[in-house]
C-alpha cells in the first residue's frame, strides 16, 4: 500500500503557520481543509483562519511559545480532519465573452491550440465549486476550469485590470472584485455586485458555493 | 471638532486594523506603523486602538475647532502656531490652533492621536479605511481639505498642561532594534514555504542590500536588486497571506506585502518578515536600502516581549503622571472630562 502523504507545513513570519494539502487539486482534498477550518475555528489561540485553495494558512493571536508544538498540533488536526460537504446555495453570472474586455483571450488560443469559440465553451459548460475567497473583498476563487484552458499567471501583470473582468489564474478561475492590477487573464467580463461592507453577510459567495457561467454574449 | 487645512493624498484615519475578514477577502488594513499610533493613544489618554490620522504626504494641516488634546508620533517635524514640538510628543490645542507636519529626513509616516479618538462609523470591526475596498474612514477616501472630523467622548483624565512626550522607541528600544554602520535598515525575517526553491539565490536574498522601489504603498513594497529565482517556476495553488510576507513575482524583484495587504496571494514566498520588526518597515522611506536578517522564532519572542514591554511602560507611566497630577490638583482640576464609553 502506497504510504499517505503527509501534509506540508511552513511558516510566514513567526505567527502565521501555513498548511498545504498533500495530493492532488480537488474536491475532495478542499472538502477536508473545511473541515479542518471548522476545527481550527475552536481553537482559543488563533486569530484568524483563512482557507485557501487546498491549504489553509492559521494565524495565531501571538507568537507561539515553541514552533515545533503548533506543528504538531496543525498536523494532528489535519489527519482527524474528515470531508465535509458544504451544501451551498448556485450562483449564475451572466458573461459578456470577449469584447473589449478579454485582453488575455488571443494569448489563452495560442497556448491551449482552441480557437477562442471552443475556448470560451470550455469555460462557459463548465460548474465551479468555490473553494476559498480572498485576495480582494468577496472574491471568490474557483474549481472545476477544464485542463485545456488552464493558463499560467502573467510574467508582468495586467495595472489596470477592470472590475468584473472574468479571469483564469492557472488552474483557477474568477472574477475580479475590484479594478487594479492583476495577473490573471482575462476573457470577459460580468457586471456583479460581489461585496457590500455594511450587509450583514457582506460577500455574496461562500465556500461550498457552485458557479455557473452563463454566455449572455459572445464577441470574437 | 478638527478641520483638515490642508492635505495631499494618501493619508488616512487608522486604528489598528480589521482582523478578522481576511477568509472572505478583507484586508487588514491599519497602521503602516501600529507602535507609533498606539503610543499617540496611550499619551492622550486614549486606549491604544483609537482611530488617529497616519499621514504619509505632507504638508498636512489641521485646525482645531475646540480645546484638543493631541499627540504626534513617529515620522514627523510638528509645529503648532510655527512653534516646534518635541519628537513622540502629547500636548494641548486651543480653538483656531493649526497643527502643521512638515516630512522627516528619517521616517515615512507619522500619527496624531485626539482624546477620544477619530469618530467615524465602525465598519466590519474597524474604523481604518480600506482604499483598496473603498470602505472605512470617511468613505473609505483619503482625507481632503475641508473635512471635518468629529472626535470621541475622552475619558476622564489629568495631562501636564506644557505636553508631555515619550522616547521613541527606536532609541529606547535601541538594544534590540540594531543598526547597520551604513544605515541600511535591518529587517528580521524567517525563511517561508517556498525558500529552499531559491537555491543559491536563497542566500543571496539575505547578503544583498535592497532598495524600496518608487512602485511602493500601503498595500507593498516592491524592492529592486538583483533578481532572485528560484530554480524551477512553480504555479501555486492561491494560498492566505499576512503582512511581511516576502513574495518573488517572476521577475525576481520581492514584493514585500504591508498594511494593505492582499489577503490571498499565488506567488513563491522566500520570507516572512518577524512583527516586531513591521513598524519599521513601516517608516522606510521610498529610495532607502534594507537587508533581511536571518532570525528564528525565539528571536521573535524575545522581540515581542520587548515591545510589549515598552508600551506598557507608556502605558503605566503616563497613567502614573495623570494620577499624581489629579491628586496635587485636586478632582475639580481636570483637563476635559467626557463620559465614559
Amino acid at each position: 500500500m502506497a504510504q499517505r502523504r503527509q501534509a506540508q507545513i511552513s511558516t510566514i513570519g513567526a505567527r502565521a503557520f501555513l498548511l498545504q494539502a498533500p495530493g492532488d487539486f480537488d474536491l475532495p482534498a478542499q472538502r477536508r481543509i473545511w473541515a479542518l477550518a471548522h476545527a481550527l475555528r475552536q481553537w482559543d489561540d488563533l486569530g484568524e483562519v483563512v482557507p485557501g485553495m487546498t491549504n489553509l494558512l492559521a494565524i495565531f493571536k501571538t507568537t507561539p511559545e515553541d514552533p515545533d508544538v503548533v506543528t504538531t498540533r496543525l498536523r494532528d488536526a489535519w489527519e482527524r480532519a474528515e470531508s465535509i460537504d458544504i451544501k451551498g446555495k448556485t450562483i449564475e453570472i451572466s458573461v459578456h465573452y470577449g469584447g473589449e474586455h478579454a485582453i488575455d483571450l488571443a494569448a489563452l488560443c495560442d497556448r491551449s491550440g482552441l480557437t477562442d469559440r471552443e475556448a470560451v465553451r470550455l469555460h462557459h459548460e463548465g460548474t465551479y465549486t468555490v473553494f476559498a475567497l480572498g485576495s480582494a473583498p468577496g472574491f471568490g476563487y474557483l474549481h472545476g476550469l477544464d485542463p485545456r484552458i488552464h493558463m499560467p499567471r502573467k510574467t508582468v501583470p495586467s495595472l489596470k485590470m477592470v472590475k468584473g473582468c472574468v479571469t483564469i489564474g492557472g488552474m483557477q478561475t474568477g472574477v475580479a472584485v475590484l479594478t487594479g492590477p492583476n495577473g490573471w487573464n482575462s476573457i470577459g467580463f460580468a457586471d456583479l455586485q460581489m461585496f457590500d461592507p455594511t450587509a450583514a453577510v457582506p460577500a455574496i459567495m461562500a465556500p461550498g458555493d457552485t458557479v455557473r457561467f452563463l454566455p449572455e454574449r459572445i464577441e470574437l | 471638532m478638527i478641520e483638515i487645512v490642508d492635505a495631499g493624498p494618501l493619508n488616512t484615519i487608522q486604528d489598528l486594523g480589521r482582523p478578522g475578514y481576511r477568509d472572505i477577502g478583507v484586508t487588514a488594513s491599519g497602521a503602516m506603523d501600529p507602535l507609533a499610533l498606539k503610543i499617540a493613544n496611550l499619551l492622550v489618554g486614549n486606549d491604544q486602538g483609537a482611530a488617529g490620522i497616519e499621514v504619509q504626504t505632507f504638508p498636512f494641516r489641521l485646525r482645531f475647532r475646540e480645546t484638543t488634546v493631541f499627540a504626534v508620533t513617529g515620522g514627523a517635524n510638528a509645529k503648532i502656531e510655527g512653534v516646534v514640538l518635541p519628537p513622540w510628543w502629547m500636548q494641548t490645542g486651543d480653538a483656531g490652533q493649526v497643527l502643521e507636519l512638515l516630512p522627516s529626513p528619517v521616517a515615512a509616516r507619522a500619527y496624531i492621536a485626539f482624546a477620544g479618538g477619530v469618530d467615524v462609523p465602525i465598519v466590519m470591526g474597524s474604523r481604518s479605511t480600506s482604499l483598496r475596498g473603498a470602505f472605512g474612514g470617511i468613505d473609505g477616501r483619503f482625507l481632503q481639505k475641508g473635512d471635518s472630523l468629529l472626535l470621541g467622548e475622552s475619558l476622564a483624565t489629568a495631562l501636564p498642561a506644557d505636553g508631555l512626550g515619550v522616547v521613541p522607541p527606536a532609541i529606547a528600544l535601541a538594544e534590540f532594534f540594531p543598526v547597520a554602520p551604513d544605515s541600511t535598515l535591518l529587517i528580521r525575517a524567517l525563511p517561508a514555504g517556498e525558500y529552499d526553491l531559491f537555491g543559491a539565490d536563497g542566500e543571496r536574498f539575505w547578503s544583498q542590500s535592497w532598495k524600496i522601489s518608487s512602485q511602493s504603498d500601503r498595500t507593498g513594497y516592491r524592492l529592486s536588486g538583483e533578481p532572485v529565482r528560484p530554480t524551477e517556476s512553480v504555479e501555486m495553488r492561491s494560498y492566505g497571506i499576512v503582512p511581511g510576507v516576502v513574495q518573488v513575482p517572476p521577475g525576481g524583484e520581492p514584493i514585500v506585502q504591508m498594511s494593505d495587504a492582499n489577503t490571498a496571494g499565488g506567488y513563491p514566498k522566500i520570507a516572512g518578515v518577524l512583527d516586531a520588526d513591521l513598524w519599521r518597515l513601516g517608516q522606510a522611506r521610498i529610495g532607502s536600502r534594507l537587508r533581511f536578517v536571518r532570525s528564528s522564532h525565539a528571536e521573535a519572542r524575545t522581540l515581542d516581549k520587548a515591545v510589549a514591554a515598552y508600551v506598557d511602560d507608556v502605558r503605566n507611566t503616563s497613567q502614573m503622571v495623570g494620577r499624581a497630577l489629579k491628586t496635587m490638583a485636586g478632582p475639580q482640576r481636570v483637563v476635559r472630562e467626557g463620559k465614559h464609553q
